[in-house]
């Protein structure tokens, strides 16, 4: 099996974002980075397929140099291989987007032969445009479904499954095939030592294409409307344990 | 939660280790009306104290760190919240094993139980350890793990059941009032509070709190990486937070320390990275909390690779949380406690980490309760830095320099390399062109010795003793002994600029410098008088020079390393009325000390003034012109030899420096440095130095410097004087001859002053009936008595002279003899060369 796995660099904010001036993106200079939990999630599935099945898992990711730390991320929970697609600091719009990563996926493709299967992530953690999966798949000619929550692959062909709110869509697809997963189809891995460092070893190859733009273009970031919650005090000692009884038995009737 | 008071006698601003400890340390002193705020929650509010690694190595070189450590860890175990784990710096180079060695000195002064380990003995300890890297290593069995967040909790309702605290978390300090230079409320979003008190306990928030008031607090917030690995199977089957000894990985700069199934590993070894306390992320908008950064995993890289050479069971652990957590760090690596030098009633209690916070937490209680503490507390004092130490840039410059030196090999004489030249003498010109070898002190660029004369070395061949360890022979030259003989014979000229200076006038100027001083100083005009400054409890603040200029002016000259801490406590005695003003002149005035046998006839050659015994005596003071220079000069010697302190407006300095060079060249004038004037010199005198033989923890009597009668006026301590010369002294500060200075390796070996303890010869540790231990405060040549010299103080059982003792250097023993109890000189014992 080769399986493809599309990641995103995305800031790891916490509870507030800051935006910068333009309001056109947000203040990273104190924030981590990482990929969103769906594609963490879709790293782990394609490692876990090609640990039963065989064959070689590659990272592809679209963005500036420093995206290469979660390249190496990949690498260090089991990943073979990886590429990175020359981008600005600034998001493409998704057409633009899939276009590079399905160009970048036939060069890929035309120099070491066709991947099996094409994983991402439901949507980015950042713009959440559930959008990318979906046109690279049509680009190439490809089934894809999304919201996946599992995965089997039996002698060529691919079974996956969608939760739904009545149970679970099953879904047999042909391969190669493309499937967008959510969070919770695995527990992904930490790296260990060792594979932290063999990972800065593994060599990144560099694609550069020239997608044309899309039509979608973010004007203005605002930031949501803050949580806020209260904290009421029941009371002090034993004489509370009323009040904590009301509490927990409205909380069972919920 | 609390409502918000509106009014408190003192308000603890910060909530982490420091915060807590000085609540409870205030209420047992009997402080009422405490209100403590943090902008987080409780009990985690988000400082540095919620990431910190909580282990305590208690050894340090350091004295007052030590014993803050020490106070601490009793502090933790009194709470319950300790564990005794043990603790193992491993040495992985030879240059380790030397420093390790100097660990066990240190141990021994503190009286810390310590071993040294073969690579086999660690390996029982550690099992999981490669011993193939280990060349041998220090143990200190006493190292511990504490609960910090459940000791900052445990503190806080030690206050609040003696009703003394009132808690209000979740609030955020706006803005701190103060009125004619002191504080008097704080502002906060939930309201404002007056107070009395205000205790800025934020750690890396500090300097931002601060300034709302106005005052500054020298540190930088600063990242230590560490990473959580597991789940580890040894680890797991302890069944225990800590089961095994931490381990110091010395040489890389690194620590693995157990934490239940997992090992944490922290790293003191990647780039300096500083943060701004204004761009440090609130609590909303932080991932984990606002000192807990994502981790720049290619600054850790590194350490994974030492780590798992070390530890070759880490290779395949999982790495399961990462952070770049901040700290706090001081341009000298040591905490910044007192009352800001700004704002009066306000302050300081940061820069402090978990190992030594309840005891500074005490330190500051007391000394806010009393005006003193028990300990002393010098190297720790927010005053000590000069302003041009209080910037950024010099903060962030040292920092960076020192940052890599937690875990690293610092010698006691080490010179800073950054931040250099930000204090320059006019004579900076001439002693550069001579060679000169610049140390620091108090910022200014000061010679140690000239690399012109080394030459000398082969004139006074045969009266020097060479120095064949590398590092006895560190930061020091052959040519402070020439310099040192040349002085004795001919006469030398010393850079003494960097004092500090301070001028007092006005009507009540009198009164106020008696009450200051402990010796008589209203004394004629032209008087100059050497005295102690006292504390309350009657142990040293300070020792200088203070001379009468006018009928209502006066001058103090002090060291330069102490110019800071003199300059707040003058500031801080001085009348609210204005009766006193006074102005720091160290900017304004040079001086060049001109000592030795032919330092009449240099001065005669350059003023036709009477310079002769009768017409100048020792310890007058004169405004002479030399040359066509006006000078001040103060007959007075800290080397014991004829001459003067000549001082000038700083734009003269230059042409009076060449003028007495020019006129010396016919009677062998020698430019020498600060190692003669401060060690050799002063050490063949006798001569006490504030911060080494003077600290507040021992009085005048002690120190031998109590004079036959005590003034009628009133001074700071005086009672506390009166009582401690009524008494037989605990201990005596004497002077040490060192008898062999062979060691096991037959290499002769010279200490450097560095708290070496005394022992007996049967080599146990001596304590006075203060319980304060004898160890060597200075140590240096003494080249025209052709011994070796060192101070200490000694209780009166060993304070003999003759007494046969020994010191430990490096982890060996070497005989040691009283020369002198008390005060009187080793060399020119009544002072003829000086006096005469």
């Amino acid at each position: 099996m080769r399986v493809l796995v599309c990641v995103k660099r995305v800031p790891a904010p916490g509870a507030r974002i800051v935006l910068n001036e333009d309001r056109r993106s947000i203040d990273t200079a104190l924030l981590g980075f990482a990929v969103s939990p769906h594609e963490e999630c879709a790293v782990e599935e394609g490692v876990r397929i090609v640990e039963q099945h065989g064959g070689s898992v590659t990272v592809l990711t679209l963005g500036p140099p420093e995206a290469e730390e979660q390249i190496r991320a990949a690498f260090a929970v089991g990943v073979h291989a990886g590429a990175r697609i020359e981008a600005g600091p600034e998001d493409p719009d998704p057409v633009a987007t899939a276009r590079a990563i399905a160009s970048a996926v036939q060069g890929l493709e035309g120099a070491a032969g066709p991947f099996d299967l094409i994983l991402f992530g439901n949507e980015s953690a950042d713009s959440g445009g559930y959008q990318v999966g979906i046109r690279v798949a049509h680009a190439l000619g490809r089934p894809i479904v999304s919201g996946i929550k599992a995965i089997e692959i039996d002698d060529g062909a691919m079974t996956v499954q969608r939760p739904t709110p009545q149970g679970a869509e099953v879904y047999e697809l042909p391969l190669p095939a493309a499937v967008a997963v959510r969070e919770g189809i695995n527990l992904p891995r930490y790296p260990t030592l060792k594979t932290r460092l063999s990972a800065k070893k593994t060599p990144i190859e560099l694609v550069t294409t020239d997608a044309a733009e899309g039509g979608q273009r973010m004007i203005e970031l605002v930031p949501p409307p803050e949580d806020t919650s209260s904290v009421q005090i029941l009371g002090d000692g034993p004489e509370a344990a009323a009040a904590v009884v009301d509490v927990v038995e409205q909380l069972v009737s919920l | 939660m609390s409502e918000m008071p509106t009014a408190a006698n003192v308000v603890v601003i910060g909530a982490g280790i420091v915060g807590n400890s000085v609540v409870a340390h205030l209420a047992e002193l009997g402080w009422r009306e405490i209100v403590q705020i943090d902008k987080g929650a409780l009990p985690n509010p988000g400082g540095s104290t919620g990431h910190a690694s909580n282990f305590i190595f208690p050894v340090d070189h350091n004295k007052e760190m030590a014993y803050l450590t020490l106070d601490s860890q009793r502090q933790y175990e009194e709470m319950g919240v300790s564990t005794t784990c043990g603790g193992i710096e491993i040495a992985r180079t030879e240059a380790r094993l030397e420093e390790l060695k100097r660990r066990m000195t240190s141990a021994k002064a503190w009286g810390i139980d310590a071993r040294l380990l073969s690579a086999a003995e660690v390996k029982d300890l550690v099992p999981f350890i490669n011993e193939d890297l280990v060349l041998g290593a220090f143990y200190s069995p006493t190292v511990s793990v504490v609960d910090s967040l459940r000791a900052g909790t445990l503190m806080r309702e030690r206050a609040i059941e003696l009703d003394a605290l009132t808690v209000v978390p979740n609030t955020e300090v706006v803005d701190i009032d103060v009125t004619d230079g002191r504080v008097t409320s704080v502002r906060t979003d939930k309201g404002d509070i007056a107070c009395e008190h205000v205790v800025i306990a934020c750690g890396v928030w500090s300097p931002r709190i601060a300034a709302m008031a106005g005052a500054t607090i020298p540190l930088t917030p600063a990242v230590h990486q560490m990473i959580d690995v597991g789940p580890l199977e040894p680890l797991q089957a302890t069944n225990n937070e800590i089961g095994y000894p931490i381990v110091r990985d010395m040489d890389t700069f690194c620590y693995e320390r157990q934490t239940a199934g997992s090992m944490e590993v922290g790293s003191y070894a990647h780039r300096p990275i500083f943060h701004h306390p204004d761009t440090i992320p609130s609590i909303q908008e932080s991932r984990l909390s606002p000192t807990e950064l994502p981790l720049t995993v290619d600054d850790f890289d590194p350490q994974l690779e030492q780590a798992i050479d070390l530890m070759p069971f880490l290779g395949d652990a999982e790495i399961k949380y990462g952070i770049n957590g901040l700290l706090s760090l001081t341009p000298d690596a040591m905490p910044l406690v007192g009352e800001t030098v700004e704002v009066r009633n306000l302050w300081s209690c940061a820069a402090i980490w978990i190992k030594e916070g309840p005891g500074t937490g005490r330190t500051i209680a007391e000394w806010m309760t009393h005006g003193y503490p028990e300990l002393d507390p010098h190297a720790s004092d927010v005053s000590r830095f000069y302003s041009y130490q209080r910037t950024e840039r010099h903060i962030l410059e040292r920092c960076a320099e020192h940052f890599n030196k937690t875990y690293g090999i610092v010698h006691p004489r080490e010179q800073w390399a950054s931040e250099r030249l930000s204090r320059i003498s006019p004579f900076h010109v001439r002693t550069s062109e001579l060679d000169a070898v610049y140390f620091e002190a108090g910022g200014w660029e000061r010679p140690h010795w000239y690399e012109s004369n080394a030459p000398l070395l082969e004139t006074y061949a045969d009266k020097i003793q060479e120095r064949p360890h590398e590092w006895d022979a560190r930061w020091w030259s052959p040519i402070q002994i020439a310099e040192h003989h040349a002085l004795r014979e001919t006469v030398g000229m010393v850079d003494v600029t960097a004092f500090a200076m301070f001028d007092f006038t006005g009507p009540n100027v009198v009164d106020y410098i008696q009450r200051m001083a402990v010796n008589q100083c209203d004394r004629p005009i032209g008087s100059s008088i050497y005295t102690p400054l006292l504390n309350e409890a009657g142990g040293f603040r300070s020792d200088l020079t203070i001379l009468r200029l006018g009928n209502r002016h006066y001058r103090v000259v002090t060291g330069g390393f102490d110019g800071g801490r003199d300059s707040y406590w003058f500031r801080k005695w001085l009348p609210d009325d204005g009766s006193v003003v006074m102005e720091d002149k160290t900017s304004a005035i040079c001086t060049v000390g001109v000592w030795g046998p032919n330092a009449r006839k240099l001065v005669a050659k350059l003023t036709r003034d009477d310079v002769s015994n009768e017409g100048f005596p020792y310890g007058a003071l004169r405004r002479v012109t030399l040359g066509s220079i006006p000078c001040t000069m103060l007959r007075i010697s800290y080397v014991g030899e004829l001459g003067w302190e000549i001082s000038t407006d700083m734009e003269h300095g230059l042409k009076l420096w060449d003028l007495l060079y020019e006129a010396g060249a016919d009677l062998g004038v020698t430019p020498v440095g600060a190692g003669v004037y401060g060690t050799s010199g002063r050490l063949e005198k006798g001569y006490r130095l504030m911060g080494a033989e003077l600290e507040s923890e021992y009085n005048p009597v002690e120190a031998g410097l109590a004079r036959p009668k005590v003034k009628s006026a009133d001074f700071i301590g005086r009672k506390a004087y009166l009582a401690a010369r009524d008494q037989d002294p605990a201990a005596m500060c004497c002077t040490l001859t060192m008898e062999s200075h062979v060691s096991s390796s037959g290499i002769a070996r010279f200490p450097m002053g560095g708290n070496e303890p005394i022992l007996t010869v049967e080599g146990e540790r001596i304590l006075d009936a203060r319980g304060r231990v004898s160890r060597v405060t200075s140590a240096g040549a003494g080249p025209s008595v052709g011994k070796f010299l060192l101070l200490g103080y000694l209780p009166p059982e060993h304070a003999v002279v003759g007494t046969d003792l020994q010191i430990m250097y490096q982890n060996e023993l070497f005989p040691v003899k009283v020369a002198v109890s008390g005060s009187t000189p080793l060399f020119d014992p009544d002072d003829a060369r000086m006096k005469g």
